[in-house]
């Protein structure tokens, strides 16, 4: 068991070790330490681009330059420029290294590593410039951002405790267990604002309270990392580049609710979140801070790991009780919500990933300070999974209230390849979408509510001129449809004859009343499915039908797909003029459907053609075109 | 069901039952413990057939329709064998509006499978997954572990070809 004094004692010591880290540390200030940390991303992202294979030529050469005891390969979390990955920083300087491959390696370290030049050609420049940035904060995609939970992201070392103690790390559990009460613990969590960063927004404390009020000498406290949303890994990236701050972040709520056990519910799908929580708990074991009577003071508290196995159902909160439960993952009614019983039928606090990871920074910094992020209704700052048709992909974390436009085009860097911006969709295949002409619309609950979207956990997906809004309602019925537990018929048979209509749409068979159905169907699903999964799985119909009308219609009516995705209503000709007759489209046909005459334009047979495209990608003279 | 047969002592010398026998009784007198084994077993076994289910329903005392609910409601849970390289197309937003459609198109007519087939050879499956969360490489892929990102639709065959050849390569 550790005390808080000891506490204090490791921090200092671990905090002197990395302060090279930070701004203003003054180079060679400190003789005891390593003169150079080299931070690698090893998040999914980075790892997925060979990021390990980075850090391991770095040590490689670190040794063979003999300078392995003074500079020192250090793995941290996300960055969150992921297109970019794999990220090193080199510090003291702050050095922003990108897409970087194992063979650039050696160089980094014979010239930066070893002389001290920076190797600018690896350096990241601004779309659209050829400047070269070389402090990483001084980069337009991290300047509007503010990093509450994600501070510790691309700062730390994720597998060691040590270095999340140097951040103040367990210090808001140890304040809570020995200055505050119960009902403080919680009035300081309502004075903050915070909202429920898994979808729905219910104000946290009140939930806290909920569970700390019901009777029960056993109490659960449940974390949700079973984020389903495809697009969206932000829950993922703060369990592998912070786990710490989920586990003290459960530990205070245990406190407050009077429950000495929990679980964390996490996706199988996230093997280095769940490698890296494992050592965290471990670790946190280690050194007191789980167990029996934490710092003293007669509180226990500890955690298990459950997994999922791929039921996106059991991101809802009473499937995924039942699921921890050892059962299928199918919710049930509620009231009796969570707090009044939950699992094994007792109290339970149940909470994703995010939110628990702002407590720790609102219990040490104050419900005021939180508070002051954000708009009237939603405090603090919100992580967003930015991908799609943007030109910077990756993890932003911004305050509540930003305007989309400063994330599309200031942090996102705008749409690739010189196209039209058309629509952000948010909240996954519970939400909608924002079109073009809303940009300016400020990003927080209710503003996302007021447009028929929802803030979801976090996607923010973007679309561009090419994209067929109906072909994107189809994909996310599809996604709800097959994921749908099959438990109440409304979700069950309603999301299906929903599927069914837009498939015709976007084959062309759609006839003038679908709409309507579409609608009609729509209100029924959401209004009579047991859970979050149903109610919300009519949203991004209801949404582009809202927005996107004409497009449905143009479907319908001229059967034609205005963004020229829909195979079944493309039609590819020649223009005689382009084509010089070489014949390459003849040749790369699989259906033998365009013929002629070498050096005379070519045709196209549409009765044979199955729009594959192929001829479209070879020829060189743009002479074939879709409509 | 039990049978008569000869196969419980073919069981019990069959070192991956005596792994089994293991995590069961690790696991046995926990709450919620029939998730947790099964994705042990599987990870023994490579898939769940109805033997080893029922092996897993006796040990922990569950009726195997309970085992079967469970292990039919959750897609990660296999009762067939897969093949050696499971070829999983991400399908989720981000690489779908990239244009992962149309690589699960073209992996399709190349390997002549539907979603979820494995090969006559026992070489290849094909999945579709819901984003492996490695959106800045949209479209991706993974094969088992091995994550192939920022793919054209003709990267397909080279793709199949490459595991062929490691696989011919291999066995030599």
């Amino acid at each position: 068991m550790i005390s808080l004094n000891e506490l204090k004692v490791l921090r200092d010591k671990s905090r002197a070790e990395i302060s090279i880290r930070e701004k203003g540390y003054l180079a060679g200030s400190n003789m005891d330490f390593y003169r150079s940390h080299v931070l690698v991303c090893a998040g999914t992202g980075c790892t997925s681009s060979e990021s390990l294979e980075v850090r391991n030529g770095l040590k490689e050469e670190l040794i063979r330059l003999n300078i392995d005891k003074e500079v020192k390969v250090v793995e941290t979390g996300c960055f969150g420029f992921c297109s970019l990955g794999p990220i090193i920083v080199v510090y003291p300087e702050g050095t922003f290294y990108c897409l970087i491959t194992p063979e650039d390696v050696k160089e980094i370290a014979e010239e930066h590593l070893l002389k001290g030049h920076i190797v600018s050609r690896l350096l990241y420049s601004e779309p659209g410039t050829d400047k070269k940035v070389s402090d990483f904060e001084s980069i337009e995609f991290f300047n509007h951002q503010k990093r509450v939970a994600l501070r510790n992201c691309g700062v730390i070392n994720p597998e060691k405790v040590e270095e999340y103690i140097a951040h103040d790390g367990y210090f808001a559990l140890a304040k809570v267990l020995e200055e505050m009460t119960q009902e403080q613990l919680i009035e300081e969590l309502k004075k903050s604002g915070l909202r429920g960063r898994g979808g729905g927004g219910f104000p946290a404390g009140l939930k806290w309270q909920f569970a700390h009020k019901t009777p029960g000498d056993i109490k659960y406290v449940v974390c949700n990392a079973d984020e389903g949303d495809p697009g969206a890994f932000m829950d993922r990236s703060v369990l592998e580049g912070d786990p710490h701050s989920i586990i003290e972040a459960m530990a205070i709520a245990g406190y407050a609710i009077g429950s000495e056990q929990g679980y964390i519910y996490i996706r199988a799908e996230y093997p280095i979140a769940v490698h890296r929580l494992e050592i965290a708990i471990e670790q946190a074991r280690e050194f007191g801070l789980l167990g029996q009577n934490i710092f003293g003071t007669g509180f226990n508290f500890d955690l298990d790991i459950r997994l999922g196995a791929g039921a996106f159902v059991c991101g809802e909160e009473t499937a995924l009780l039942t699921s921890i439960e050892g059962h299928r993952g199918e919710p049930r009614p509620r009231p009796p919500f969570p707090a009044v019983e939950g699992l094994w039928r007792k109290p339970t606090l149940l909470n994703n990933v995010e939110t628990y990871a702002n407590i720790p920074a609102i219990i040490l910094k104050g419900a005021d300070w939180f508070a002051s992020i954000g708009t009237e209704k939603s405090k603090g700052t919100k992580v967003f999974a930015l991908a799609g048709k943007i030109n910077n992909i990756g993890l932003i974390e911004v305050p509540m209230g930003t305007p989309l436009r400063t994330i599309i085009y200031d942090i996102g860097g705008g749409i690739p390849n010189g196209k039209k911006f058309k629509a952000a969709q948010t909240g996954g295949p519970s939400g909608g979408c924002i079109p073009a002409h809303l940009i300016d619309t400020e990003i927080d609950y209710d503003n996302l509510i007021a447009l028929g979207s929802m803030m979801g956990s976090g996607g923010l997906i973007v679309m561009d001129e090419t994209d067929c809004m109906v072909d994107i309602a189809k994909f996310f019925l599809e996604f709800t449809q097959e994921e749908s537990c099959g438990k109440c018929p409304p979700c069950r048979i309603g999301t299906k004859r929903m599927l069914e209509i837009l498939e015709k749409i976007t084959k062309g068979r759609g006839t003038p009343d679908d709409i309507s159905q579409l609608e009609t169907l729509a209100r029924t699903v959401k209004s009579s499915s047991l859970c979050g999964l149903g109610q919300t799985a009519p949203n991004p119909v209801l949404s582009t039908l809202k927005y996107f009308r004409d497009e449905y219609e143009a479907h319908i009516n001229e059967k034609r797909c205005p963004a020229g995705v829909c195979k079944e209503l493309l039609n590819f000709s020649i223009i005689a003029d382009k084509c010089k007759g070489c014949s390459v489209c003849a040749k790369v046909c699989p259906v033998g459907a365009i013929s002629g005459v070498v050096k005379e334009p070519y045709v196209i047979n549409s009765e044979t053609c199955i729009k594959c495209g192929a001829c479209m990608e070879k020829c060189k003279f743009g002479a074939i075109v879709k409509e | 069901m039990s049978c008569n047969c000869q196969c419980s002592t073919e069981k019990k010398n069959d070192p991956r039952f005596q792994e089994l026998d293991g995590i069961i009784k690790k696991y046995k007198n926990q709450a919620g413990s029939l998730i947790p084994v099964l994705h042990k077993a599987q990870g023994v076994f490579g898939y769940l057939p109805e033997e080893v289910q029922s092996y897993i329903a006796k040990g922990l005392k569950l009726p195997l329709s309970e085992v079967y609910g469970v292990v039919s409601f959750y897609s990660l849970f296999t009762t067939v064998p897969r093949g050696k390289y499971v070829f999983n197309v991400c399908l989720g937003t981000a690489c779908y509006v990239q244009g992962s459609g149309r690589i699960m198109d073209n992996l399709k007519k190349e390997l002549g499978l539907d979603i979820g087939e494995t090969t006559a050879d026992g070489l290849f499956t094909l999945e579709g997954c819901r984003c492996v969360g490695a959106c800045g490489l949209a479209p991706v892929l993974t094969v088992n572990e091995k994550v192939h990102g920022r793919l054209k639709e003709d990267d397909v065959p080279r793709l199949i070809s490459l595991y062929r050849l490691k696989e011919e390569q291999g066995s030599k």
